[in-house]
């Protein structure tokens, strides 16, 4: 019989309830540390750490083969241990210098009181207490800074009466009483006068802090876990910036000891002790504003503590905020339409490393014995069995006899990756919810993964050399969330505006828009295309010789479903309504409003109506319709898609013709002073303002005859009608004319010296030299033009270079502020402490991603209702 | 009828049951109670989940556009004459709750004969600010006797509804010291002090072109537009309080794009409506698609604690209770160190300090906690 898992065993879950911040004293210093550090030698002539040194084992291990003469572990199992030196004179610690600089100032040189009279204190106390209700620990902060400032100014203690004198401070470290320097001993004597409970006036917590903790008497010695040392090739150690630091704090305290015992002259004693200040001070912070920075023999600056701390690359934002994982893939995307929006198509050799684990049970011992021995190397096989004790096997040849044997429930098997298993697909920048989705695995040959391209949108995806990342969860729960939260079609609706995010895209919109415009297929036709499109099921289609495209396209909608809509391109009548009753297109055409991502409502309908499930398998079938016939009835761009008629070419030369002369009347009207002025504005803002309208509306004139003239059933026109690739400015601009080229919302100006080019004279204002391209693409452009070209194309890398990082912050910065906004269960929304933002979320209550459009739709009930 | 609603009055929000009053006008009691029926159904279905991440959700749907938006600092409204910040430099901005905004706007409204048009362009022009020099022609100092003499155009102080002796009275104001005359369309200015170097005198020339005259201060530009068949006054620069004293103007209406001014004259809600126009108006002007209730959370959470935080390390960033959250954001140091000053305990109440001790989020699923044992 099998053995029985012990939960409460296997699995002990253990909370962080909360964390106390606090500052340490010397007592706990000395508690913690499991040595004292005596000497700045690292290494004996064997290479033995040496005893007393600050490799010293006691400390931790970071050699294999050595054990922690502490805890008697291992390395990697030893998490290391603090060590402690006991500093020949006090020091002080350079991130309480502002801390002790306002206690000094603020308490009685002579009894240690603060410089508040015994009456008054109270009043302080609640003053403090009522600025902590009201702004927090940060008001209280604010308040303690008020009260300290008017301190200052106190020059009579109210106990002791003694005279105070000011105190003021030499940065970085040397604190000054009346331009005189006081030893961070006497610093240190005065603080330890400081009665606990005149504490709070400093928003100091007696029990968590004491002013002469801020001056250090002993230091201590982080683990050497912490600062691990690399050995190099050649077999010479490379010591961690920190050790190299402690190494010079050890020696410098060690020197001044010695010279302390020997009577050293004062002024060598100062000295040293000053050097002692330095070390440990950037020892805590290499950044300090008036220190030079300590620096390796190269001259790069060490990295101290703050430093492995801070910004990005530091421990918080790096190693605490952002994790690694293991389990996780990563390669280059390619696109395949033949698989489920659902799906992702990961490489063999992918999914011969990834592995799933599997509980061995009675009942799938068999099942799973298959996969040991078919091994690593034999797709699909397993790579790795974990035993109940938590060991790690790796299944090899020689191992898979004995595994097998061994195997019985309670083992875990890690499987190679199958179809169908759960899988988290992502591609960076992950800016929404959408950029991470779980997909199904479909093992497929190759070296790339696969997607359906209908699911490039939501992770903004393209073909041109992207990678994305692949992780497989290895838990049950894990897997059951993604697939519950996470899967495609739950991910249907963007939160952002309530609208489905995933929609046809290029091939399929051009191919269901001409399907549905196409008025008569024969029956052998319109089967063939839907078999091809994988719909196996014809009892649909209507039993008639002749068949329109719209009867083609109606065999993919739900028998019942009924839609009222407008599309973007004009269907035969001449109108843009789109109607489908009962399942059957009877008017309009399918375009981009219809189909595409983030606009229209048919998929939200259909998602509203039929579910996510359904929803996602119409999509696909649609959007393989497209693409099936498309492929089936042939399309192509040619250079001829933009041939316009001779009429419309002397139309457009005579309205370019126009707008030119009125452009150079209008600057001789300016030149003459005569131009009307536009009020606020200088005249030469004016000219600028009535050119830049004159030529756009120029533009927009030929673009509407380019639009009028040009043959609707070619390859262009349809893709810009459908809308599934360009509009009717790119069509224009490659058949007519380019326009003006705009730099930051004005005509180009800068170059040379009052002129754009060098071919132009000085001072030409008109539309030719100041970035007007009046050809279109097809017939090309002049030199000159294609500069201005160039200019505006630069212009725009620019602006996208700049704009990455500045959004970027931003987004950073309101993640970070609203990241632990939620819902409660009283449907208010709350951040982490508790407070009420929001009593209902969006004033209605209403989930975007379950809205169609942001919206409840109340005319589509009142339809409804009869 | 009416009986109808009221039965849903408590179950339906206040927009969504205006919205199918208005709709339903005319209808049958039953259709209605059919229709309210209904309403109610999908309603249900739509309401959000409770712990869900909202405040996530919405950071990503403003923050995910940012991308797209322009860096194209200017832009022209209405009639191609004022400049006003778009683009994300504008969100940037309004998020921050900078206290001096780079292109400052208002919309005045105006009473009813004024709406219609009448005086609609002396009126904007009284309430641009106008300073000497605006309506000056001619300024000279004579060495003789250090006098400086004006010269005004006339035709602009018409313009602007002023006449001479009130441009002197506004000198006499701010020159207490100095004899000023008045000749014929020459004002004289002799400053009265003990030895007037040169230096001082063209010092003053200098004050003097900077007199203020009238109108609204911060104002600087004007633009009566009709809008909706109504004339309303669009100025460049704002000054909340002083326009709303006016009595040609529709205060109930009148708005302006500065958030701290909008919050010290009109209070938060008015602020926090502020900042949900402005960033609407915003994204739409950039042609994307957000819905209303993200920037909704957005500006409440930058209102919500009584006065406008921005979106910064000082604003509500700093208003957290956790240390580690805090630290994770910006100058972790800073707060390590404050918060072992004070003792302060962090109670991991929010989403990063769990991520950073690798345990589970108190958002979304992460909430429900198991009851039962395992046993």
């Amino acid at each position: 019989m099998a053995k029985a898992i012990d939960l409460t065993k296997e699995h002990v879950h253990k909370k962080v309830e909360n964390i106390v911040f606090g500052v340490a004293s010397p007592q706990l210093i000395n508690k913690m540390a499991t040595a004292k550090i005596v000497t700045p030698e690292l290494y004996d002539k064997e290479g033995y750490p040496v005893d007393g040194g600050l490799m010293d084992i006691r400390l931790g291990v970071i050699d294999p083969g050595l054990r922690c003469k502490t805890c008697g572990s291992k390395l990697k199992e030893c998490i290391g241990h603090f060590g402690y030196i006991e500093l020949a004179r006090p020091v002080v610690h350079i991130s309480f210098i502002k801390v002790v600089l306002d206690l000094l100032r603020s308490t009685c040189k002579e009894c240690g009181k603060v410089l508040i009279p015994k009456d008054r204190v109270n009043r302080y106390k609640t003053r403090l207490d009522k600025a902590e209700i009201e702004g927090g620990l940060e008001g209280r902060r604010d308040e303690v800074k008020k009260i300290i400032r008017k301190l200052k100014t106190v020059n009579k203690c109210p106990y002791c009466k003694a005279r105070q004198k000011k105190i003021s401070i030499e940065k970085p470290t040397a604190f000054l009483e009346n331009d005189k320097k006081i030893s961070p001993i006497e610093v240190r004597t005065r603080l330890e006068r400081i009665p606990d409970e005149d504490l709070f006036v400093f928003g100091l917590k007696p029990g968590y802090v004491r002013p002469e903790w801020m001056i250090l008497t002993v230091m201590p010695i982080p683990p050497v876990t912490i600062r691990p040392s690399i050995t190099l090739e050649s077999g010479e150690r490379s010591e961690d910036d920190l050790t190299h630091k402690l190494g010079d704090i050890v020696r410098i305290n060690q020197r001044l000891f010695e010279n302390i015992n020997a009577g050293a002259p004062e002024i060598i004693i100062e000295d040293l002790w000053d050097l002692l200040q330095y070390h440990i001070t950037t020892f805590f912070n290499n950044n300090v504003a008036q220190l030079p920075p300590a620096r390796h023999r190269s001259g790069q600056p060490l990295k101290t503590i703050t430093e492995r701390i801070k910004s990005k690359g530091g421990r918080i934002r790096h190693n605490l905020a952002g994790k690694r994982t293991n389990f996780s893939s990563r390669t280059v995307i390619s696109p395949d339409p033949m698989i489920k929006l659902n799906e992702v198509g990961v490489p063999k050799i992918v999914a011969m490393k990834l592995s799933v684990p599997e509980i061995v049970t009675e009942w799938n011992i068999e099942y799973l014995k298959e996969f040991v021995k078919r091994g690593p190397e034999e797709y699909p096989g397993a790579n790795y069995i974990i035993r109940p004790d938590g060991k790690k096997k790796k299944i090899t040849e020689e191992t898979q006899e004995a595994l097998l044997e061994e195997m019985e429930p309670g083992f875990i098997v890690e499987r190679q990756l199958m179809d169908g298993d759960i899988a988290i697909f992502n591609r960076q920048p992950s800016l929404h919810r959408m950029s991470m989705m779980c997909h199904k695995v479909r093992v497929l040959k190759g070296k790339t993964f696969r997607l359906n391209p209908a699911v490039c949108h939501p992770y903004n995806a393209d073909f041109d050399g992207d990678e994305m990342n692949l992780h497989i969860p290895q838990t049950e729960e894990a897997r059951a969330e993604a697939e519950i939260l996470m899967e495609v079609q739950t991910q249907l609706i963007s939160p952002r505006y309530g609208l489905s995010v995933i929609g046809c895209i290029q091939d399929s919109i051009s191919g269901n828009y001409l399907l549905t415009k196409r008025k008569s297929f024969s029956r052998k036709e319109a089967v063939s295309i839907l078999h091809d499109a994988g719909i196996s099921d014809f009892s649909r289609l209507p039993n008639k010789k002749k068949i329109s495209g719209k009867e083609i396209f109606s065999v993919v909608l739900p028998e019942d479903f009924e839609f009222k809509g407008k599309s973007r391109a004009e269907n035969e009548e001449g109108d843009k309504e789109v109607l489908i009753k009962k399942g059957k297109l009877i008017k309009g055409v399918m375009d981009r409003d219809n189909l595409g991502e983030g606009s229209g409502l048919l998929l939200r309908n259909i998602h509203k109506k039929y579910g996510e499930n359904s929803a996602i398998k119409i999509l696909g079938k649609i959007f393989k319709l497209g693409t099936t016939y498309l492929s089936k009835h042939g399309f192509t761009a040619a250079l001829s898609d933009t041939d316009l008629p001779e009429v419309a070419k002397t139309k457009i030369r005579k309205i370019l013709n126009d707008a030119e002369s009125e452009v150079n009347n209008l600057i001789s009207l300016y030149h003459q002073g005569k131009l009307e002025i536009f009020p606020g504005r200088t005249m030469k803002e004016t000219l600028e303002l009535k050119i830049l309208e004159l030529l756009n509306k120029a533009r927009n004139e030929s673009g509407n005859i380019v639009a009028e003239h040009l043959d609707k059933n070619t390859g262009s026109s349809i893709m810009s009608d459908s809308g599934s690739r360009g509009g009717p400015l790119n069509l224009a601009q490659m058949a007519a004319v380019v326009g003006q080229q705009a730099l930051r919302g004005k005509r180009i100006g800068k170059g040379y010296f009052e002129r754009t080019l060098s071919i132009f004279k000085k001072g030409d204002l008109s539309s030719r030299s100041r970035g007007f391209i009046k050809d279109g693409y097809k017939r090309g452009l002049e030199p000159h033009e294609f500069f201005f070209g160039a200019i505006t194309g630069r212009d725009s890398l620019m602006d996208t270079a700049l704009r990455t990082p500045k959004s970027g912050y931003l987004y950073r910065r309101l993640a970070n502020a609203m990241q632990d906004l939620k819902v409660e269960y009283d449907k208010t929304v709350r951040d982490a402490s508790g407070k009420i933002v929001q009593f209902k979320y969006g004033e209605d209550g209403i989930d975007v991603s379950k809205s169609e459009d942001g919206l409840l739709n109340i005319q589509r009930i009142i339809d409804n209702v009869k | 009828m009416a009986k109808n609603y009221r039965k849903y009055k408590n179950k339906l929000p206040e927009s969504i049951m205006d919205e199918i009053k208005e709709k339903t006008e005319g209808m049958s009691d039953t259709r209605v109670n059919k229709v309210l029926k209904e309403a109610f159904n999908e309603y249900r279905k739509m309401r959000v989940n409770s712990g869900e991440s909202v405040g996530l959700v919405g950071a990503e749907s403003i923050g995910e556009p940012g991308t797209q938006m322009t860096l194209n600092t200017f832009h022209f409204a209405g009639v191609a004459e004022m400049n006003i910040t778009v683009g994300l430099p504008r969100i940037i901005e309004i998020l921050d709750a900078r206290k001096t905004i780079k292109t400052p706007m208002m919309e005045i409204f105006l009473k009813k004969p004024w709406s219609t048009g009448k005086n609609i362009k002396q009126l904007a022009l009284s309430i641009k600010e106008s300073r000497l020099k605006d309506i000056l022609v001619d300024i000279t100092v004579s060495i003789v006797d250090s006098k400086i003499e004006l010269k005004l155009d006339d035709e602009k102080m018409k313009e602007i509804g002023i006449i001479n002796s009130k441009v002197v009275s506004a000198l006499k104001k701010q020159f207490k010291k100095a004899s000023i005359k008045k000749k014929d369309d020459i004002i004289m200015i002799k400053h009265k002090g003990k030895e007037d170097s040169m230096e001082d005198v063209y010092k003053i020339k200098e004050k003097i072109k900077d007199v203020y005259i009238q109108g609204i201060k911060g104002i600087t530009q004007v633009l009566p537009v009709k809008r909706n068949n109504e004339f309303i006054i669009i100025s460049a620069g704002s000054n909340l309080k002083k326009i709303l004293k006016l009595k040609e103007v529709d205060g109930t209406r009148t708005t302006t794009n500065d958030i701290y001014e909008t919050a010290g004259v009109l209070g938060v809600e008015a602020a926090r409506q502020v900042i949900i126009n402005e960033v609407n108006k915003v994204i739409e002007a950039q042609g994307l698609n957000v819905d209303m209730r993200h920037v909704m959370l957005v500006a409440d959470t930058m209102c919500f604690s009584g006065e406008v935080n921005g979106i910064t390390r000082y604003g509500i960033v700093s208003e957290k209770a956790s240390v580690l959250a805090r630290a994770s954001f910006e100058t972790p140091i800073k707060h390590i160190i404050n918060a072992s000053l004070a003792g302060e305990v962090d109670q991991l109440n929010s989403v990063v300090e769990n991520v950073m001790l690798n345990q589970p989020v108190p958002v979304g699923t992460g909430l429900p906690g198991l009851i039962t044992k395992v046993k």
